[in-house]
This record gives structure tokens, sequence and C-alpha cells, in this order.
């Protein structure tokens, strides 16, 4: 049974001062996070390992003895990819007890040569599994922010726009992906429902390619607009994506398309029975044109 | 994978399949599934629960909450007692169908869920299992 | 036993389905709307499903069906107010409803009833002349 637990117990002054000074000296990102504020999680880090480390089970980490660890680590890994940390330097915060764990090793074992080695070794095993997890849960933590911005991107990049009233355009920017095509699809749909809108013009004039995926995607949205209620248009059709539908086979016979948003607009208008008219004279001067 | 409440709701009428639908409904709210995210997993839980009930005399489905990491999901495992599935390949392509129906429930669930499974043997019964991760 | 109520409207037959209907209570639905399209010699039937959360393909052909049925019997359909969540599953699930026609609620549905009898012509017409 490791007796990690009542080293780090008996020694825990000089290694928390040991910890520091490594931490102190080495990549300080003083910019990111205060000496003071460093103390405090090395400190409670400390506790928390040895107190679960009392257990006697340090080879395995992922049991309930070690939760309260992990959950720590969780939480440091997540604010210092917030904060901007590499991977790296949050794992090194973990590695950086090792040396100053050998030295209360071998200051507690000074006449037992095996116990020093038997210690050394569950120590640095131990503080090898705790900064994997740390760089785990960093990652993890990473991963999620990039998602909720490329959610928030998502949202910002295909905005609704009502035309006229019962008339939606969609003016679609940019490579179209899966998840990107599924947010569109959803948020037009609720728009129509919204505006009470009974045409969606689609314009794809800013989309460099579309390709069979995101073909099936838009006949998708369509199909569903129209199960609600309303005709969608599509606008901005391309020489070059014109080639690569009829070359992809894809088969778009029930869906109108325009090439020009104006084109497509005016079929609108005259769907919902409305007509654009030239009046004799101009309603009003435009705000800065003086006479 | 740790799992959590698990409940057996039994297949044996029309209107097993409603609750079916509603169990799965109250289930998927309360892991917060987006609205779009419910009505599909509600629509498949309905497919297969009817399949089960016509095709397979009958049977039961088993609704839980699963968990893998720190992913939340829900898992529907629909059993029936019937003749089984000789040709699970014919079975999965839309539009076939041996009840007159419109042959797309099986395809047509697959496609409304993240993870599906089916096992089935002629004379054993068909399993179907249906997971939609939040 | 419980039916869903049909709603007389002048020749229009308005039915409103808000309950997570079962299949019994689908079959029934049909049957009623058929016999009361015969009976009152209605022109056209408008269905409700805004408040229907839940369309599956047995749902889905009964719409099917009925619009079929009611169109022997020289009457329109039109289903109005299908939920955004709805139809993307509908589509999902590779039913696109053909022979049934749609509109976005109750008005624009009696619109359609009202300005397309006896025309079958589905979506929109291409106007290409010249643009």
């Amino acid at each position: 049974m490791s007796k990690i637990a009542e080293v780090l117990q008996k020694h825990q002054g000089p290694l928390l001062d040991e910890w520091m000074k490594r931490l102190l000296e080495g990549s300080r990102r003083t910019d990111l996070i205060s000496d003071k504020e460093l103390k405090a999680q090395a400190t409670e880090l400390l506790g928390s390992i040895t107190t679960s480390a009392r257990s006697g089970k340090v080879s395995e980490v992922n049991g309930p003895e070690w939760s309260a660890t992990r959950e720590m680590l969780h939480e440091i890994a997540a604010s210092r990819a917030k904060q901007g940390f590499t991977s790296s330097e949050t794992a090194t915060f973990v590695l950086s007890m090792k040396q100053p764990t050998f030295s209360a090793v071998r200051s507690e074992f000074a006449k037992d040569t095996d116990a020093q080695y038997q210690e050394i070794w569950a120590a640095t095993t131990l503080l090898d599994k705790l900064a994997l997890l740390t760089t785990d849960e960093f990652l993890a933590a990473k991963e999620q922010m990039i998602s909720r911005q490329q959610e928030e991107l998502l949202e910002l990049s295909t905005p609704v726009v009502k035309l006229w009233d019962g008339i939606l355009a969609l003016p679609m920017i940019g490579t179209l992906d899966s998840a990107r095509t599924q947010v569109v699809m959803e948020s037009l749909l609720q728009a129509i429902v919204e505006t009470n809108s009974k045409v969606a013009i689609i314009d794809i004039t800013g989309v460099p390619t579309v390709d069979t995926l995101v073909a099936q995607h838009l006949i998708k949205t369509i199909t569903a607009a129209r199960l609600m209620g309303a005709d969608c248009i599509i606008s901005g059709v391309r020489p070059q994506i014109a080639q690569t539908i009829v070359h992809l086979g894809i088969n778009l016979t029930d869906v109108i398309t325009k090439a020009k948003l104006s084109d497509a607009f005016a079929l609108a208008l005259a769907k919902s029975g409305r007509a654009v008219v030239k009046v004799s004279e101009p309603a009003a001067r435009m705000p800065g044109r003086e006479a | 994978m740790t799992q959590a409440a698990t409940e057996t709701l039994p297949i044996t009428s029309a209107s097993d399949i409603v609750a079916v639908r509603q169990k799965t409904r109250e289930l998927a709210i309360q892991l917060k599934f987006t609205l779009v995210d419910q009505t599909k997993m509600v629509t498949a839980a309905s497919e297969l629960a009817r399949n089960a009930l016509e095709h397979g005399k009958g049977g039961s489905c088993q609704i839980e909450v699963v968990k893998n990491g720190v992913r939340e999901g829900l898992r529907l495992m629909f059993q029936d007692h019937g003749p089984g599935i000789a040709d699970l390949d014919l079975a999965m392509r839309d539009g076939y169908t041996t009840g007159g129906g419109l042959g797309l429930g099986l395809s047509g669930s697959k496609r409304l869920v993240n993870d599906f499974e089916i096992h089935s043997m002629p004379g054993q019964g068909t399993t179907v299992t249906i997971t939609r991760w939040k | 036993m419980e039916r869903i109520p049909i709603l007389r409207m002048g020749n229009y037959l308005l039915v409103t389905i808000q309950v997570d209907m079962h299949d019994r209570l689908a079959m029934t639905l049909q049957d009623d709307l058929t016999q009361q399209i015969s009976k009152t010699g209605a022109i056209g039937v408008l269905i409700d499903i805004s408040s229907l959360e839940i369309v599956d393909s047995f749902i889905g052909r009964t719409l099917a069906n009925i619009a079929a049925m009611a169109r022997v019997l020289d009457a329109e359909t039109v289903v109005v107010g299908m939920q955004p969540a709805v139809a993307i599953t509908l589509v999902e699930l590779g039913m696109s409803l053909p022979g049934v026609r749609t509109a976005l609620n109750v008005e624009s549905g009696m619109e359609l009833l009202q300005t397309s009898r006896g025309s079958f012509a589905r979506g929109m017409q291409d106007d290409s002349s010249g643009n």
C-alpha cells in the first residue's frame, strides 16, 4: 500500500513552497493568472490529491476515491482553456509537482532506498495520470468553446430577411456544410411561420460550390417549406453551379430557380398577387439632394 | 458507459404506441433536447412501436437515459415476438413493405436518430435499438 | 367513443386536430370525414394540424388518404399549420404527402380552397415569360 499520502501530508509545507518556486520560474503567464491565484490552486490541488491518495489506490485515478480531484482538475483545465493557456502549460502545472514530491519522498525514506524507489515510482505514475487527465479535460473544454463559437457564427451568418409582406429572403454566404444547412433550414422554417410568408427566396450567389450533399439539404428545406404551405425559389445560381448540378445529376425539376435575386423577387411578387407600378411623380425628394 | 433510469413499456395495442410516444417525449424534454430533435425521436419511436405491434405481433419498449462520457442521450430498445426478418437489407430499403404501408418505418427511423441497431432472425423476433444524443 | 369534431362552414368542413392521435382515432376521422363530405356535399375540407406535434407515417398516410377520398367525392383538401419540426421530420422520414395541398394557416387555407376549386395544380407555376 502506497505511503504517498503520508509523505504528502507530512511534507506539505516545503512541498508546496518548492512547487510554487518551480511554477513561478517556469513559463510564467503572469498576464493570465496571478501568483496568489496560482498558489491557491496549488494548495487546493495538493490537499485534494493527499486526501484521495489516502485511500491507498494510487495507480488508478478513475475510481470514486479520485472524483473530487478529477473535478478540481476539470475546473482548472476549463479555466486555463478559457484564459488562453496552452495544453502543455496546463499539464506542466500538474507535472511540476513531481520534483518537489520526489524530494519529499527522498527525505522521508532517506535510509530505505527500496521504499524510495517504490514511492517515487508510485508518485510519478500518479502524477503522469493526473497530468494526462488534465490534458484531456483541457482539450474537451477547448472543443466545447470552439463548437459554441461555431454556433454563434452560424446564427450570425444566416439571417432571414423580410423582403415584403409574405416574402422572405435568405442570402447564403460562404461554404455550406451539413451543420450549417440544418441551422439554416430550421431558422428559415421558423421565420416562415412567424412572418406568415408564403414565399421564401434562398439566394446562393455567395455560395462558391454546391455538392450533392448541399443540394440534398436544400431540396429537403424546400420540401419541408412546401409541407408547411410555403414555396421556395432558389436564386443566384451561377453558371458554374448550374454545370455542377447537371454533372452531379441532381434533380431540381420540382424546384424553381432563377439566376438573379431580382427575378426571384419579381416572381414572388407576382405569385402573391402584387405588381410594382411606376407613378408619374416621384413621391418625395431623397434627403441630401438639394435642388 | 453509465446508465440512469430504465423503464419498460408494453406494446400490445394501438394505445400503447401513444404511451411510448409520450414517454419518449417526456424524457426528451427532461434531457433538454431541441424541439426538432424531440420530434425526430418521438416520431422514430412511434414508427418502431407500430412495427413491433403490426409486424412483430406485439412486444415491448425499453426506454432509458444513457451517458457516454460527458454526453447524454436517450435510448429505446424495441423487442417483438414476431416472425423475424429474413432479409434485413431488403427491409431497410426505403419503400419496401410487407404490410401495405409506405415501407418507411425502419429506413426512415434510421435517418431520424444517431445510432441505429437491428437484430433479427426468422422465428426469433426482432430487436431494434435507437439512440439520440444531445 | 371519442371522435374529432368536424365543423361545417357553408360548403366547407373544418377539422382541428389537437390531440396526440392514436391509430383508431385517425381511422375514425377518415371514416367520419368521408361520410360528412358525402352527406353535406362539401366542396372543401380544411384540416388544421397546427397543434399536432407528431406526424408519423401512419398519420401522414391518413392525411393523404383523406385527401384522395375527398377528391373522389369531388372535394378539395387543404392541410394547414404544419409545425416546422414536424415538416423537417416528415421530410427526413421520406414522406412528402403527395396529393395533399398545404397552407400556412386557416386563413390562407380557406383562400386556397376558394380559389382553386377543381384545380389539381400543386406548387407554383414557373412564370418564364421573358424574365
